[in-house]
């Protein structure tokens, strides 16, 4: 063991592993395959690794798992992968790999905010509550973002994420959650009669404690090796599957426990394609949580020195990794459980100064062999304080009760004060936790699911009960499952035992005393802070929680909670289970956004949805808008066009020759069945039941309350089929809404519904020329005037494929709708665009489809209407069925406010200007002059320039619209108002004689 | 589906679309009628005596005869696949007995997935128990992957027809492909 | 994500099949144009919301497609019964006989999250299992 060299030969299991090189802060070191970051950085001797989150005190590695709220670092790959708040203790070691230190400048040795340690006095719990509310004003000004600046911890990358992440749905008999001895009984077990067994711990091995327990023998095997023959035989067999470096996060209803499972993270190279983690949503018939517990610190006074750790990450660093955590070593415990990390110390060469032990009068087998080999026992003493700044150098000792001090020079100093089950899963499954008194720890008591807990998290305190509890555990899952195969039990023939210990602040760190005492490392709460929260009146836990932030990092209290817990409990003089616990929320570690997003990225964060004519429509130049999750083309600009004149040529050439439209992503619902004209005139507003086969009516839909709910062309195919046409965004909605009515009050029709929005693509030929364009192409149908008047639909064929032929128009031109099977769209799209071209006519989009029909008046529902608007509001007053006797909305429209004089109805709006164009949205008001707030009596719905009309022209909803014709209202805008003048909905050709052509 | 030469061309969603990732293939599948049935019990001997096969009864159940699969999808729904260039609407043709039958033949597309890991590479994004003791061979369901809504058929014990409507089509072969690289 | 048993289906599925529908047994009247405004209210505006048993519409929207009810404990979320729409009402007394323990909340007050003892055997000691 040299200078800077802490491995120690025949120490540890990772043998003659392969040298690995990696850096920290800049500097280059080596370490070996197998290590964790924290591992091979202490096998160099380095412990300081980070500045705490608000005083910036020096830090290092508190534990050697994934409590660790210390050693957060930064893990560099490249620019784009750059991962904060990484816990060195769990980050394992690969060739290259990149870390540096978070939250110091310029260093990590010489950080500037370190004066925040210096001014800590100021610094109480309820600091930023206090202070920063004065002047009122200052707090957006010049707190918050001075505040902002400093928070935070870790820097978070400023490129996207280039990793790829992966998600599963999994399903199994029993998942086990936690792979030390009793996961491993347990999933041995549950496994044995060929059920579905999902396995899942946290780390690359299996083994749990047994990590760092070397003593065990099980089956006259040693612990560990009997560990990963049972992980062996797990492994092999096909019904289970084992998932390490899988931390399950969540434990969601009805047994749904949320796993993510990192798969790259530790690798030198990964493969490119390979995710970077996989989140698991398993759906387990049985839960056993094996989640085993948490060693918790002592809570004294200085007591965060990078040096200063539990005793039995020590034993994990000696044991598993073989690294000497120091040379002269202090323990200082309140139960047995740090003794063998001083014997294992001792036994393998490193010198152990003292233990410091609270208890009085410590005895049994542990202590005697400490004393055995020579190790000073302090029995009934107190640390009251230690040295050294960016690493440990002393510890002063005292007896309890006071008395002389001695300070002992360590360079590390581990210490123990008893063992927290980790009843975080089980708390958030919504069990029922319960104190148990005589050991003083909160344990699973009531279940609210079908889970057991089994081991440590359980309260067992030796490995012959853990590895019980699990057999039993697996044994009564299969058993309720329906199966009764035992597996063959291991026997445990030596372990250690790890019950006892002490809550809250030793004493020397006691009420009068101001010393940091850190109860919360990762969010530096002191055993002060905890008692000047309840001094200043915090009696719930929960509020002292907040007002402390004791238990809200990142760590979530794995540490602290139950110290914290202690600490109010003692100063409000109540015993702890009238204080209460507060709560577990997952997830259980922090997991990562890209996890949780995983596949929902990039193309498939959601789906886009195009036509069959959509390759058409790109080809031609077209610009594209979103409706929804579809690409409509928008409008087809030619050279030198903008968005205006493009739309301009579009609506002109509409009127003057025709235009072609892409009407596909309407939605379209087949109504079939001997009862469809009774469903439809209960779903609609308007009289179907004399609507000949081969006619087409304009329907509107309203919900119950009497409100426009949807609207569309509907075309009857024959007596007993209906073609069902809805808006674009309101296709699934209207399924729905008519499946309900269908369903739930009118089961008694036959009559079914089927969406056929896919199965036609729809092109609309719209204008003067539009039977011209599509008669050559057209077989079988007389689409002559006479034969095919406005509104009526004919079944036939076009270029050799079926249609559904449609008369009717959106634009208030002569206009087809060709519904042809959606494969062969764009076959016939083309066709009928070699006609069309000849006559002169264009393609156009969506905006100048949203003109011609304002020209005409008609409305857009969503546009012009708000969900607020009545069929007599939109001036569709002819569309509702006056005779009916029953339709959806047929009560709703009688309400009293909806029969009220000065509803809001849609009219037209002229500028008095012709060539001022209104925005949408916009409010209206009766008199300009009136002061601010001024009373809005309506707003503008439609607005457009309309070529055909020379003019721009707007539809607006406004209170007793109907009544104002002629009016002159008045548009407020930013910087002038715009006077408008109320008229008729209609703009173009208002007797509607060109449908007819 | 031999067409005349008069007759517009068929152009599939996922033309030119294909892959294999990690033993898994996705290929989008032929053109095939479909048919969208709905009925009440009364009525399923007739029709199935008409379409040649006995309509499933149990849910997630399919049933085939030759090239002809009808999967049901609810207590008076099925989808009627057919792969052979028999068109179930004509067959229907005619028939008194109380039923809707819609052609949806190109309302939807479908991709197969084949390969060992087809069942892990479904889960990415669908929520059943995909185990063949949940889903033997000849389960079908309408259900979710990701973002949209799926019929999933088993063909076989490594091998999946997923249905979707054809405007997701390519959404539901993204999600497959990434899925597939991450398994 | 809640598992529902859809009773048309036979088998519980995941929730992302299905679609709530709001409260369960309101029914539109046959003859609802002549409905009093009061009426009117009642089964157009007003709900329940209770905290404790609630009965709801749900539909397996992308699955068999059916409507459905089924009666959920809003405190637990747990389901208790399912059933196919038209079939009758289970009272409440009927179906809170056989409710399971009701798990807990960590945010309980603290005197009931404590129980007394703690609800089964546990082992504690080495050995005991």
């Amino acid at each position: 063991m040299t200078a800077a060299n802490f491995r120690l030969s025949g120490q540890g299991r990772l043998g003659s592993a392969r040298p690995v090189g990696f850096s920290f802060d800049g500097k280059a070191y080596k370490g070996v395959e197998g290590d964790t970051l924290a591992s091979a950085l202490l096998a160099n001797g380095v412990h300081l690794v980070g500045r705490s989150f608000k005083y910036h005190r020096p830090r290092g590695f508190l534990s050697a798992g994934p409590e660790e709220p210390n050693a957060l670092v930064g893990i560099h790959r490249d620019a784009a992968r750059r991962a904060p708040n990484v816990r060195a203790t769990v980050q394992e070691l690969y060739d290259g790999l990149t870390a540096v230190s978070q939250n110091r400048w310029p260093s990590l040795e010489r950080d500037v905010g370190a004066v925040n340690d210096l001014a800590s006095p100021f610094f109480s719990a309820g600091f930023y509550y206090k202070t920063f509310m004065w002047p009122k004003d200052a707090w957006a000004r010049l707190y918050e973002p001075r505040i902002r600046e400093a928070a935070g911890l870790g820097v978070a990358p400023h490129l996207p994420d280039p990793d790829t992440y992966a998600q599963r749905f999994a399903h199994c008999d029993v998942l086990v959650v936690g792979g030390g001895a009793a996961g491993l009984a347990a999933a041995l077990a549950a496994a044995e009669s060929g059920q579905r067994v999902i396995l899942c711990d946290e780390q690359p091995e299996l083994g749990g404690a047994l990590h760092f327990e070397n003593g065990a023998v099980i089956d006259g095997q040693d612990g560990w090796a009997w560990s990963q023959s049972a992980a062996a035989a797990l492994r092999a067999r096909d019904n289970v599957r084992v998932l390490t470096r899988t931390t399950a996060f969540g434990y969601y209803a009805q047994n749904m426990v949320g796993l993510v499972e990192r798969i790259t993270d530790h690798l030198a190279d990964p493969e490119p394609t390979a995710p970077r983690e996989r989140l698991w949503q398993v759906r387990a018939k049985k839960v056993i949580l094996a989640t085993g517990a948490i060693e918790r610190h002592m809570v004294f006074a200085d007591n965060d020195r990078p040096g200063i750790m539990l005793a039995s990450a020590a034993r994990t660093y000696l044991n598993h990794f073989g690294v000497a955590v120091g040379r002269e070593i202090g323990v200082f415990t309140a139960n047995d459980s740090a003794y063998p990390a001083a014997i294992d110390l001792k036994k393998a060469g490193i010198n152990i100064a003292a233990i410091v032990d609270l208890r009085d009068n410590p005895s049994g087998p542990l202590v005697e062999e400490a004393r055995s080999l020579g190790i000073e026992i302090n029995h009934g003493r107190t640390v009251v304080r230690t040295g050294g700044r960016l690493r440990v150098t002393s510890m002063t000792i005292q007896p309890k009760t006071g008395g002389t001090e001695r300070t002992i020079p360590i360079d590390a100093l581990l210490m123990s004060s008893g063992w927290t089950p980790s009843v975080h899963l089980f708390s958030q499954s919504r069990g029922r936790v319960a104190y148990d008194e005589a050991s003083r720890r909160f344990l699973p008591g009531t279940y609210a699911q079908d889970c057991a807990s089994v081991g440590a998290c359980n309260g067992a305190e030796g490995l012959a009960a853990t590895l019980a509890e699990g057999y039993a555990a697996g044994e009564k899952a299969l058993k309720e499952l329906g199966f009764t195969a035992k597996a063959s039990r291991a026997k445990v023939e030596k372990a250690e035992t790890w019950g006892g210990g002490m809550l809250g602040a030793v004493p020397g760190a006691g009420p009068e005393k101001i010393v940091k005492a850190f109860v919360d490392f990762q969010n530096d709460v002191t055993a002060k802070d905890i008692r000047l929260a309840v001094r200043e009146g915090m009696r719930s836990i929960e509020h002292v929680k907040r007002f402390t932030t004791n238990g809200m990092a990142t760590d979530q209290g794995k540490t602290s909670n139950m110290h914290g817990l202690a600490i109010a409990a003692e100063v409000l003089d109540k015993p702890i289970p009238e204080i209460g616990l507060t709560t577990f929320r997952a997830p259980y570690t922090p997991v990562t956004f890209g996890a949780i997003v995983n596949h929902a990225k990039g193309e498939l964060f959601d789906p886009t949805r195009r036509t069959p004519f959509h390759g058409w429509e790109e080809a031609q130049g077209a610009v594209f808008e979103d409706v929804g999750q579809w690409k409509r083309a928008w409008y087809y600009p030619r050279k030198g066009e903008d968005m205006h004149a493009a739309v301009n040529r579009e609506c002109k050439t509409v009127r003057t020759s025709a235009g072609m439209f892409d009407a596909s992503t309407l939605g379209k619902i087949e109504v079939v069945g001997p009862d469809a004209a009774k469903f439809m005139e209960l779903l609609y507003t308007n009289p179907w039941a004399k609507l000949e086969a081969g006619r087409c009516r304009y329907g509107i839909m309203l919900r119950e309350d009497g409100f426009i709910y949807d609207d569309g062309v509907v075309g009857r195919l024959s007596d007993d089929r209906f073609h069902v046409t809805t808006t674009t965004g309101g296709a699934p909605r209207v399924m729905h809404h008519m499946e309900d009515y269908l369903q739930t009050e009118f089961p008694h029709l036959d009559v079914w519904l089927t969406s056929i929005t896919e199965q036609w693509a729809v092109i609309a030929v719209q204008g003067p020329k539009s039977r011209e364009i599509i008669e050559p192409l057209v077989e079988g149908i007389d689409i002559s005037d006479a034969a095919m008047p406005h509104m009526s639909v004919r079944e036939g064929t076009i270029c050799g494929v079926p249609t559904r032929l449609f008369r009717m128009s959106f634009t208030g031109e002569r206009g087809f709708e060709i519904n042809v099977p959606a494969d062969h769209g764009r076959a016939v799209w083309e066709a009928v665009w070699e006609e069309a071209r000849k006559h002169g006519a264009c393609p156009y989009g969506t905006e100048a489809m949203h003109v011609l029909r304002a020209e005409k008046g008609y409305i857009i529902v969503g546009q012009d209407t708000d969900g607020t608007v009545t069929p007599g509001d939109a001036g569709l007053d002819w569309a509702v069925g006056k005779k009916k006797t029953d339709f959806v909305g047929i009560r709703g429209l009688k309400r009293p406010d909806l029969v009220a004089p000065g509803r809001r109805q849609l009219v037209g709006l002229k500028t008095v200007d012709p060539k001022v164009v209104l925005e949408e949205g916009a409010q209206i008001v009766a008199d300009p002059k009136q002061p601010i707030p001024m009373k809005m009596i309506g707003f503008v719905t439609s607005s457009y320039w309309s070529e055909n009309c020379g003019r721009s022209i707007a539809l607006g909803l406004v209170e007793g619209g109907f009544e104002r014709m002629g009016e002159t209202l008045y548009v407020p805008m930013a910087d002038t108002t715009i006077a408008v003048e109320v008229c008729g909905q209609v703009f173009f050709d208002e007797k509607g004689e060109r449908l007819h052509g | 589906m031999a067409e005349a030469a008069t007759t517009a061309a068929r152009r599939g969603m996922l033309d030119h679309r294909s892959d294999v990732i990690n033993g898994v293939s996705l290929v989008p599948a032929a053109p095939a009628y479909r048919m969208s049935l709905r009925a009440r019990p009364d009525d399923l001997v007739a029709l199935g005596e008409r379409l040649g096969l006995a309509l499933p009864t149990r849910p997630k159940t399919s049933a085939s005869a030759g090239e002809r699969h009808a999967l049901w999808l609810g207590p008076d729904e099925w989808l009627v696949l057919d792969l052979g260039g028999r068109d179930p609407m004509q067959d229907l043709a005619g028939l008194q007995v109380l039923h809707s039958a819609v052609d949806v033949s190109h309302r939807n597309t479908a991709v197969l997935v084949t390969g060992e890991k087809a069942a892990d590479v479904i889960n990415a994004g669908c929520p059943q128990d995909l185990s063949l003791q949940a889903f033997p061979v000849g389960a079908c369901s309408r259900t979710v992957l990701g973002k949209i809504e799926i019929v999933l058929l088993r063909t076989g014990e490594d091998a999946f027809r997923v249905e979707c409507w054809r405007s997701f089509a390519e959404y539901a072969f993204s999600y497959l492909a990434d899925a597939a690289r991450g398994v | 994500m809640l598992l529902i048993h859809c009773p048309y289906c036979e088998e519980a599925r995941p929730e992302l099949e299905f679609r709530n529908g709001g409260e369960a047994h309101i029914a539109r009247s046959t003859s609802i144009a002549d409905e009093s405004d009061e009426a009117f209210e009642a089964f157009f505006f007003i709900r329940t919301n209770p905290k404790g048993l609630v009965y709801e519409r749900w539909r397996h929207i992308h699955g068999c497609g059916r409507f459905f009810n089924a009666v959920r404990d809003s405190v637990t979320d747990k389901f208790l019964h399912v059933y196919k729409a038209g079939e009758a009402k289970v009272e409440p007394s009927a179906l809170m006989a056989n409710l399971p323990e009701h798990g807990a909340y960590a945010n309980v007050p603290a005197a009931e999250l404590n129980a007394k003892t703690p609800a089964r055997k546990r082992a504690t000691k080495d050995g005991e299992a």
